[in-house]
């Protein structure tokens, strides 16, 4: 658990952190929190030859305003995520499920940036940031581009980031007054990733669900939108057959691992139920 | 006396003696990270080892290149087996009778096992040495099913010991057999289960788990070619035992080898035996002339070094149609990896397995343990618990629960019905051990009126029926446990490791000034000895324990003991301290008659002194004969106040518990709730009881681990695939169910202060309770035993298979 040698590099805007890394190759991977690329360092299942620290970098930090959009800087903590009143009164989905992001010491130290770059399927914001709508500004020596969440993720680890690029910032657009939202994670313990985990934002028009999109975390190699489970409860007052045809509908496009979690089948059972307890749960909270 | 005179109960209270729940003194360096660990141990010129180790579960060792590995900046050498040959090190004895490898001699037996030793100037260049050592591995079939270990078929794992049909005990009956272990009455017991009206028979599985201390195993080898000494500093739970060890397989002279086990944190048996790293850390410093520190990382410590448990229990009870035992019958089988490593004292194969007959009045019993070799890590160590002892204590508490079910009585009564009974004490048991003292009846009313029993079932019965009638997706369970604890090993009648009595001491100096220094053969890793093992002292002879140092872990100081796991520290050295003491008051007393003009026989003692009878006011303090001791003892005494004992105990001590687990859980996808949990500990005389309430809760939260999810587990082909804390179930304080503790006291009547030990009662209680409670949910819905660790998949498996989910 020891790494290898590897040089270290601290730029001070953007530009030098995009200049660096082009310059530099595949050899060179940014850093965030370091919180899921040192201990693959330390297993030396990853052994990039420089590292190019972003915390140097002022212009990554903060969330703002920008119209109906909150834009949070790539290199935002998770625990500046719960910090924020801004995002506890408009994202509130956002708060319930950073703070099921491991522990305290892990959410002072991960950033925004870093988690949905990773491309880790087990990490939380990617499928939440999918069900919000978000969009990744993302930055290279070619010039900066947007990307849809739902476009990012390509397979375990493998994104839509160029090399040489960074993630620069996460736009999210607020959730409309009255919304109903609920993030289901289960987990083995605290520090662990999701067995499974469902995150539901949902709008109902009297009693009936007007809108609804819903996103799975940790039972694919990505992230996952369950599409026709959204579409199913739509216009219902989510009975009990229709819950249970949206859990049905969203197990059908899980694809978990067997791992110490569970086996698949299991995995997927309690997909489903996330899934249920999460539409349940945001029905109750919307107006 | 005036009005400042201070009152009995307030010297008493001063002297922070036995009851008192004083704060522990090694607190206060701890809490301030000012402890001095191993790793903190820095020498110059240090260098830093680290192992090549097999990705193979089961491989011939084709070749081994260093080469390249050696041109690393800051690598000096690569140890081999060949290199360990040439001073007959490649293989090391076991506590068990068996040889180890120290590494890989010719194949691998198991993944993760050491195969070269890296040494370098930091521990950087040592893991870039690692990788680029190249090892040539030819594998051969792996086998890691203890059950198909004994197959015709099954590979050959040990290959030195082909042809031998004897082990350290006894015959072998096949190539990966080690030792058949056999206690009681055969032909009583068939007979028994011949006539019985009721029988009971179940396979019941202690998974592998692991001790997993915070800090790892490590130690500083240091090796002095001058005056040919060896240092080594390691996390050892028993330093004296070790140097002997070291003695004997290095040949180098006991009084030329120091060895000293600073603060430990956290052993749990993990630190008991001997370790490849230790051996090879040590050549490697007497090869390099420099001191060569090993610290194992995470993985390494989960993956190498000593597991626990892998018992595979095949469990009988015959009994009376109106729940009467009459007869158990118990077959192990038992996977110890690739060597026998495991820790128990010598003539014990299975450790004291064999109070598997638990706190029940069986008439008649009969155990047969097979230990087998498979390709997994060696071991296994006592976990917080006597030799087996947990093992022993889950079969009985699971098998008396599965009987309870099939006669339809209430697991609590059926064990009232046959506990041992107060005034059958001493009781001899059917496979063989004397109990000491017990007072079963009495812990399990006051667990049952205290937890509202009664009131507990009639809600799970009602809970039940809302089930069955579909109006809940949670069911409750109940588990009881009771047990009986065998600790404190132990007689030399019966115990011994590599031929040394279990044995402890004590060696109490006082000085002038009524303060002094006291020295065991013991040592803490966080139990907390340096503060009871002072309270001891001070009810024993009169000293606050403020003014007594206690002292433990270096061999060149302390008096020879055989080290703290087994629960045997109070109920040894505890006993060597108390014998101590009162040498050290029987001198006190003559210099305190000579003082006073008195005869000795005219004095008695009085919290912190001695007082003449009937003359109150005619008194002298400890402190005051302290002084005296050093400048005017009586004529023909010598001076000084000094005093060692070394306590063999004429019988283990017994502690004894009752528990009760309350758990709700969730059918659909298996989390479970542990809503209450109760535990009772009767550990005789309580030296300190908020050190014995701590002890408690982390036994009961190792306990909760284990049962709920902790374990070392293999896949099919013989990787280990639980190397970290993100698999190894190890509990935050999140997690970690609220305990309630309570006690009753029966003390031991051989203990000199009647103490038994209460580490490891909760380990070993706690398991049972939790798997009860579990299965316990599960038995309204035609559930006889369900398998340990009943994580959350796996109880939902439980809820599917017995068709409670779709
Ligand atoms: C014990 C533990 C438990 C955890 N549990 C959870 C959990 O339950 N849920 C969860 O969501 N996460 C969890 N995490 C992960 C944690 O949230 C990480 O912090 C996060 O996944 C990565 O963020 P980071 O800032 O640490 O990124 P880093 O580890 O520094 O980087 C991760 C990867 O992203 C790349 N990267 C980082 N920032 C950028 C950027 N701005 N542009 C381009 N590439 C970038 C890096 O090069 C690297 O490849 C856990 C981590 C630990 C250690």
């Amino acid at each position: 658990m020891i790494p290898g040698s590897f040089s270290y590099h601290r730029p001070a805007s953007v530009a030098d952190a995009v200049k660096l890394l082009s310059d530099l190759g595949d050899d060179a991977r940014p850093l965030a929190g370091g919180h899921s690329l040192v201990p693959m360092m330390k297993l030396r299942l990853a052994t990039p030859a420089h590292l190019v620290d972003l915390h140097g970098i002022a212009a990554l930090k903060g969330i703002r305003r920008d119209g109906n959009n909150l834009v949070i800087g790539a290199m935002t903590t998770q625990h500046e995520l719960l910090a924020s009143d801004d995002i506890a009164q408009s994202v509130p989905i956002l708060h319930e499920a950073v703070l099921l992001i491991a522990d305290p010491q892990v959410r002072y130290r991960g950033t925004i940036g870093g988690n949905v770059a990773n491309g880790d399927p087990g990490n939380d914001m990617p499928a939440l940031m999918m069900t919000l709508g978000a969009t990744y500004r993302l930055e290279g020596a070619g010039g900066a581009r947007d990307v849809a969440a739902a476009d990012f993720y390509q397979g375990a680890y493998f994104t839509a980031l160029e090399p040489g690029e960074i993630l620069t910032s996460v736009s999210v657009p607020v959730p409309a007054v009255g919304h109903g939202y609920a993030y289901e994670k289960l987990k083995r313990k605290v520090g662990d990733y999701a067995t499974a985990a469902a995150a539901v934002v949902l709008t109902l028009s009297g009693g009936k669900v007007a809108t609804c999109s819903i996103g799975l975390t940790n039972v694919h190699e990505t992230p996952l939108l369950a599409t026709d489970a959204a579409k199913a409860v739509i216009g219902t007052s989510l009975d009990a057959a229709t819950l249970k045809k949206a859990a049905a509908a969203a197990e059908a496009i899980m694809a978990p691992a067997a791992d110490a979690r569970g086996p698949v089948e299991y995995r997927k059972h309690v997909g489903g139920i996330m899934v249920t307890r999460a539409l349940q749960r945001a029905a109750a909270k919307a107006k | 006396m005036n009005d400042l005179t201070p009152t009995r109960e307030q010297r008493s209270a001063a002297l922070e003696g036995m009851g008192c729940k004083r704060k522990r003194v090694e607190d206060i360096r701890f809490t301030q990270g000012k402890g001095n660990y191993v790793d903190d141990v820095k020498l110059p010129g240090m260098l830093h080892g680290d192992f090549v180790r097999s990705p193979h579960p089961h491989a011939r060792v084709k070749k081994i290149d260093d080469s390249e590995a050696l041109k690393v900046p800051g690598v000096l050498a690569v140890i081999t087996a060949e290199t360990l040959k040439t001073v007959n090190l490649a293989w090391m004895p076991t506590l068990a009778g068996d040889v180890q490898m120290v590494l890989a001699d010719g194949k691998v037996l198991f993944q993760n096992q050491e195969v070269a030793f890296v040494v370098a100037t930091d521990r950087y260049a040592a893991d870039d040495g690692i990788n680029k050592v190249i090892v040539e591995y030819e594998p051969l079939p792996p086998l890691v099913d203890p059950f198909k270990s004994m197959d015709a078929d099954a590979p050959v794992l040990r290959e030195d010991l082909v042809g031998k049909t004897t082990g350290a005990h006894g015959p072998r009956k096949h190539h990966n057999h080690i030792f058949e272990w056999t206690v009681g009455d055969k032909e009583l017991t068939d007979a028994a289960f011949k006539k019985a009206e009721v029988t009971i028979k179940e396979m019941i599985s202690y998974h592998r788990t692991h001790p997993s201390p915070l800090e790892t195993c490590q130690c500083v080898c240091s090796f002095d070619k001058i005056k040919g000494e060896l240092t080594i500093y390691g996390t050892f739970q028993a330093p004296h035992v070790i140097r002997t060890v070291v003695s004997l397989i290095a040949k180098l002279p006991e009084q030329k080898i120091h060895v000293i086990a600073p603060d430990i944190g956290g052993g749990f048996g993990n630190k008991v035996g001997a370790y490849p790293g230790y051996i090879c850390a040590a050549v490697a410093s007497i090869v390099t002339g420099k001191p060569v520190k090993w610290v194992e990382d995470r993985i390494e410590n989960l993956t190498a070094t000593s597991f626990a448990r892998d018992y595979h229990m095949t469990t009988e009870i015959a009994a009376t149609k109106d729940g009467k035992v009459t007869g158990l019958r118990v077959h192990v089988l038992a996977d110890h990896g690739a060597f026998d490593a495991c820790a128990d004292p010598s003539k014990w194969p299975a450790g004291f397995f064999n109070i598997v007959t638990g706190s029940y009045d069986f008439p008649t019993a009969h155990l047969a343990v097979d230990g087998v070799y498979t390709n997994k890590a060696p071991g296994g160590v006592a976990y917080r618990c006597s030799f087996r002892v947990t093992e022993a204590a889950y079969c009985i508490e699971r098998a008396m629960d599965i009987l309870a079910q099939k006669l339809n009585m209430d697991p609590a009564e059926l064990r009232l019905k046959n506990f041992i009974k107060p005034e059958q004490f001493p009781y001899h048991s059917a496979l063989g051990w004397e109990y000491d003292s017990g007072d079963y009846h009495t812990a399990m009313r006051k667990m049952m009126e205290t937890t509202g029993y009664a009131a507990l079932r009639k809600e799970q019965a009602e809970k039940r029926a809302a089930f069955k009638r579909g109006e809940t997706r949670e069911i409750m369970g109940l588990g009881v446990s009771f047990f009986t604890e065998i600790v404190g090993a132990g007689p030399s009648k019966n115990c011994d490791i590599l031929g040394i009595a279990m044995f402890d001491s004590c060696e109490i100096r006082l000085h002038p000034t009524g303060a002094g220094i006291a020295r065991m053969g013991t040592k803490s890793q966080g139990q907390g000895h340096e503060t009871t093992w002072a309270q001891i002292i001070a009810t024993e002879i009169g000293i606050p324990a403020d003014n007594i140092m206690v002292e433990e872990g270096n061999t060149d100081t302390a008096p020879y003991g055989l080290g703290t796991y087994g629960s045997r520290s109070t109920p040894v050295a505890g006993a060597a301290i108390a014998m101590a003491a009162r040498k050290i008051k029987a001198k006190a007393q003559m210099i305190a008659a000579y003082k006073l003009e008195v005869h000795e026989d005219d004095l008695e003692f009085d919290i912190d002194g001695f007082r003449v009878k009937g003359l109150p006011e005619k008194f002298m303090s400890m402190k005051d004969i302290c002084w005296a001791a050093y400048n005017s003892v009586p004529p023909g005494m010598e001076p000084g106040l000094e005093a060692v004992s070394y306590y063999d105990p004429p019988n283990m001590t017994y502690p004894f518990g009752a528990y009760l687990c309350v758990m709700d859980i969730d059918v659909d996808t298996g989390v479970y709730k542990v809503r209450r949990f109760y535990a009772l500990d009767d550990c005789g005389t309580r030296i300190n009881p908020m050190i014995i309430e701590g002890q408690v809760h982390g036994g009961l939260t190792e306990a909760f681990a284990i049962a709920m999810g902790q374990e070392i587990r293999y896949d099919e082909v013989g990787n280990v695939v639980t190397g970290s804390f993100m698999d190894f179930f190890m509990p935050t304080a999140v997690e970690t169910p609220h305990w309630e503790t309570d006690f009753t006291v029966t003390p031991s009547p051989h203990h000199p202060i009647g103490a038994k030990g209460v580490g490891e009662s909760p380990n070993v209680g706690g398991v049972p309770a939790f798997s009860n409670a579990v299965n316990d949910a599960f038995s309204f819905l035609g559930a006889t035993h369900i398998q340990m660790p009943h994580d959350f998949w796996r109880n939902w498996k439980a809820a599917k298979d017995l068709g409670a989910v779709a």
